[in-house]
């Protein structure tokens, strides 16, 4: 296992290097520069002005010079500054984003995880019944109603009529001066609604995906075997059955790993949170060549490192597809 | 992202500065519900205000910044040696009073000797001297050099006495000395682009920083010592709430106090008994507006006759009505319709599609082939509007713009563009037939930059090409008087001839709408706004909400 885990690690050099570059490239494609947000139709820039702030960027120098310049840095963990008029570390800005961004995820995750495996097992036992088809109706209501408007009817419901909810934000203006359980409380008070939206419109996916697992495995000859040596329903479903069915879900969890640290913007937005997403989103549209880069080297390294989590995981919960030596 | 355009960092007083109609609803009288006699309301230190922010800030120092979220809260951490006063005049701030020379080419400028910044160090003319040389060192990434460059020297009298000469007589020199004084004492001899200041900044103004959290609130405490007097609000907290609908529920929810409304909530969203007696809506004209520029390089707008006629055939009361919910005015000339430099008399080429149609039957375009679109030399009459992404008041005029030309037999196509890539792909190449923007109206007349034969270059400003000498020639004599009465004689007639000219279809000019919490008094909306008197907000004691510990 060692061995096989130190070659995946050394094969992932060239992949990462690869995405860099092509990632690089598109970002150079797309038109418009960092400094034409600062320094077009703005009246107050003369040309000289504009050329001093180029250089200050040192997007004078050919985009190969820029890319090596920038890979150098990589190298030693340096992400750079911001392009954005903060012109902060890249890294402090990812880092302060983080934690919040990583908690609405696993929240969330495991929320979907606690619904969606129950429902999906359900309607796959009782496939056809009416609970089958009375859940199928409910994920993809989930599925199919915008965020944004599910968030907004909630606010108005308990964060305005009722006022038990606060509306948006994840702490008080009080925060600082909260006790410890007090500041868990208020937090999670904050999360309710942002973690419920985000898990509804996830629950569908989850659900269908274990469902046919699930419809998959139970009509396989074992679990007739199982039926045959006469253990009764419970035990068939939820030991030999339920455990085989969960195995792709491992897979699709290591998938999930760099989704963790990423955000949605439309979500983040609505609900005034300081998450991945808006900072990724703004470094986009300002044309944040570091920020942009930064966090997707760091989606990258957190992809690749997924699916390796995923394939040992699955080899550790499978004896069938063991890797031999 | 809403994309915005500046003519002058000094307009962005308080994010909310604009000219008032002076409108407080029919609820001016009551206050919070609670019938309180109006002399129990007297002026008490205390109480925190929460406004809502749509973007964060990016730095607190005003030499880097560029965006109204950083200027918002940079106006209420420093000053100027001058600023505008309530009608838009220039006043002294940070400098008592000033001399101009009688060739008009050197300022001296006398500073308050009482000044301390926020951290208890005296303020000099070596702050001004470091501010001054920051600005035009090469090494600074500022958007805003280009005023401070035109100096020819700089010279420190005494320590409260400093003196600059130009090269040339430039009126809106004085009014650039409005931007932020920093602190010599912190900051000399130190890399501008690294300072802490930057996230923690250290004025001389009427607030003083506590807190940012980025993407969520930065907090500033009043300044006890600030040199005009202890401002009566104790706290200023802004929240950052990106989305509009959030925002707007977290206002009905108590949780914020002022926040600017959209021309919808202002008119369907707020007018329950509930909103009059918690709520003061205020309504002022905004220093910006929009218009429908044509780009003068293309065959088809060479013909003034035919801007003349694209301006007649546009119901622009419609589009104030459709899309402002008349929560605006029609825009007729590049200024704000309710200051000094404003010229009502000149032509307006009001809607008439009729004549629209001679109009532009005069300058060739028939409807030969009877196809319903107007064809000159074989060609037929059709172009496409530009505009950024993102702003629905944009996209909505361009829609009626689009209706009313295809009644005179113009065949209009709407495009909307990202706003990086519409810079750089179409406004700076010039490959665009007209476009739909907006422009921020400068406190200063000077629009040299837009208007000048010679601005035409890549990424200038004066894109659809407009040249005429006599422009120039107006637009020079306007900015080499420091009169205001023999300054207005030249824009006056600038105007006239822009608005014969048609390089543009001035669209129109929006109100800003902020709302705030109705326990906040001495809100006296004035020319430039109502956030210049914002020290002398106050909430009487009975209604003070938050209470603050010092």
């Amino acid at each position: 296992m060692g061995p096989y885990i130190l070659k995946r690690i050394f094969l992932m050099i060239p992949v990462l290097l690869g995405i860099t570059i092509l990632s690089f490239g598109v970002m150079k494609l797309a038109p418009g520069d960092p400094t034409s947000i600062l320094t077009d139709l703005n009246p107050n820039m003369n040309k000289e002005a504009v050329e001093r702030i180029r250089a200050h960027y040192g997007l004078d120098q050919p985009s190969y010079v820029q890319y090596f310049k920038w890979l150098k840095n990589m190298l030693v963990l340096d992400f750079g500054r911001s392009f954005a008029s903060d012109n902060r570390p890249v890294i402090d800005k990812i880092v302060e984003r983080i934690p919040i961004t990583l908690l609405i995820n696993v929240l969330s995750m495991i929320l979907i995880l606690m619904v969606a495996i129950p429902l999906g097992v359900m309607s796959a036992v009782k496939q056809n019944s009416l609970f089958d088809k009375g859940t199928t109706v409910f994920v993809f209501i989930g599925f199919a109603i915008p965020t944004f408007w599910l968030a907004l009817l909630l606010m108005i419901l308990f964060g305005v009529k009722l006022d038990w909810l606060p509306i948006s934000g994840f702490r008080s203006l009080d925060y600082p001066s909260l006790s410890f359980f007090e500041k868990i409380f208020d937090v999670s008070k904050h999360l309710i609604l942002p973690i419920f939206v985000s898990a509804f419109g996830g629950l569908a996916g989850m659900s269908r995906y274990m469902r046919s697992n699930m419809l998959e495995v139970i009509r396989q000859d074992y679990i007739t075997t199982a039926r045959a040596k006469g253990l009764d329903e419970r035990t068939v479903i939820f030991k030999h059955a339920l455990r085989n069915a969960l195995l792709p879900v491992i897979t699709l969890l290591g998938l999930s790993v760099p989704g963790l640290i990423g955000g949605s913007v439309i979500f983040e937005t609505i609900f005034a949170i300081p998450g991945m997403g808006q900072l990724f989103y703004q470094a986009v549209m300002m044309r944040d060549y570091p920020t942009v880069m930064g966090i997707l080297v760091i989606g990258a390294v957190l992809t690749l490192l997924g699916n390796l989590l995923a394939d040992v995981m699955y080899s550790w919960a499978d004896p069938r597809i063991r890797v031999s030596g | 992202m809403k994309a915005k355009v500046f003519l002058l960092a000094a307009i962005l007083i308080f994010g909310i500065s604009g000219c008032n109609k002076g409108e407080e609803g029919p609820a001016q009288a009551r206050t919070d519900g609670t019938p309180v006699a109006q002399e129990d309301l007297k002026p008490a230190y205390g109480d925190m205000i929460i406004r809502g922010s749509i973007g964060d800030a990016s730095v607190l120092l005003p030499i880097l910044a560029s965006d109204s979220g950083s200027f918002d809260i940079t106006a209420l951490i420093y000053n100027g040696l001058v600023r505008y006063d309530r009608d838009l005049r220039l006043i002294g701030e940070l400098a008592d009073r000033w001399e101009i020379s009688d060739d008009k080419l050197t300022i001296r400028f006398f500073l308050r000797k009482d000044v301390k910044w926020q951290d208890g160090h005296p303020f000099t003319a070596k702050d001004v001297e470091y501010t001054y040389k920051a600005y035009v060192d090469p090494k600074t990434p500022t958007a805003y050099a280009t005023d401070f460059l035109k100096v020819k020297e700089f010279r420190v009298l005494d320590p409260y006495t400093v003196e600059v000469t130009y090269n040339e007589v430039y009126a809106p020199a004085l009014g650039s000395w409005g931007q932020g004084m920093l602190p010599s004492h912190l900051l000399e001899g130190k890399e501008i682009t690294d300072s802490p200041l930057k996230r923690e900044p250290v004025g001389t103004g009427p607030y003083r920083f506590r807190e940012w959290k980025t993407q969520e609130r930065i907090v500033l405490d009043s300044y006890h010592d600030y040199f005009e007097h202890r401002p009566y609000i104790d706290r200023v907290m802004t929240r950052i709430i990106p989305d509009p609908a959030t925002m707007f529920l977290e206002l009905k929810a108590g949780r914020i106090d002022q926040m600017g409304l959209s021309p919808l909530q202002y008119q369907r969203q707020t007018d329950s008994s509930w909103f009059r007696d918690n709520f003061r809506k205020y309504k002022y004209l905004a220093f910006g507006y929009a218009y429908l520029g044509y780009n003068l390089k293309d065959w088809k707008f060479q013909d003034k006759k035919v801007r003349q006629a694209l301006t007649t055939a546009i119901n622009r009361e419609s589009i104030v009505e459709g899309v402002l919910l008349g929560l605006g005015q029609v825009a007729y000339t590049p200024y704000k319709p309710d200051t000094f430099w404003y010229n009502d008399n000149v032509k307006k080429f009001p809607y008439d599609p009729a004549k629209a149609k001679e109009m532009l039957a005069e300058a060739g375009w028939k409807d030969t082939d009877g196809d319903g679109i107007l064809d000159k030399d074989g060609k037929p009459f059709e172009f496409t509007i530009l505009t950024n992404q993102g702003n629905q008041l944009r996209e909505r005029s361009a829609t009626i713009v689009q209706r009313d030309l295809r009644k005179v037999g113009i065949r209009v196509k709407i495009r909307t563009v990202e706003w990086a890539a519409f810079l750089k792909n179409f406004i700076n190449k010039r490959n665009f037939e007209a476009c739909l923007l907006g422009w921020s109206i400068g406190i200063d007349p000077s629009q040299i930059d837009i208007w000048n034969s010679k601005k035409i270059g890549p990424s200038e400003l004066n894109f659809v090409t407009y040249q005429n000498p006599e422009v120039d020639k107006l637009l020079d004599q306007g900015a080499a008087v420091y009169d205001p009465e023999k300054r207005k004689v030249f824009y006056d007639k600038f105007q006239e001839i822009i608005a014969e000219d048609q390089p543009y279809t001035f669209l129109y000019v929006s109100y800003a709408l902020p709302i705030i919490s109705a326990r906040f008094h001495g809100i006296d909306p004035a020319p430039i706004g109502i956030g210049y008197n914002f020290i002398d907000w106050f909430v009487p004691k009975q209604l003070q909400k938050y209470h603050i510990e010092p």
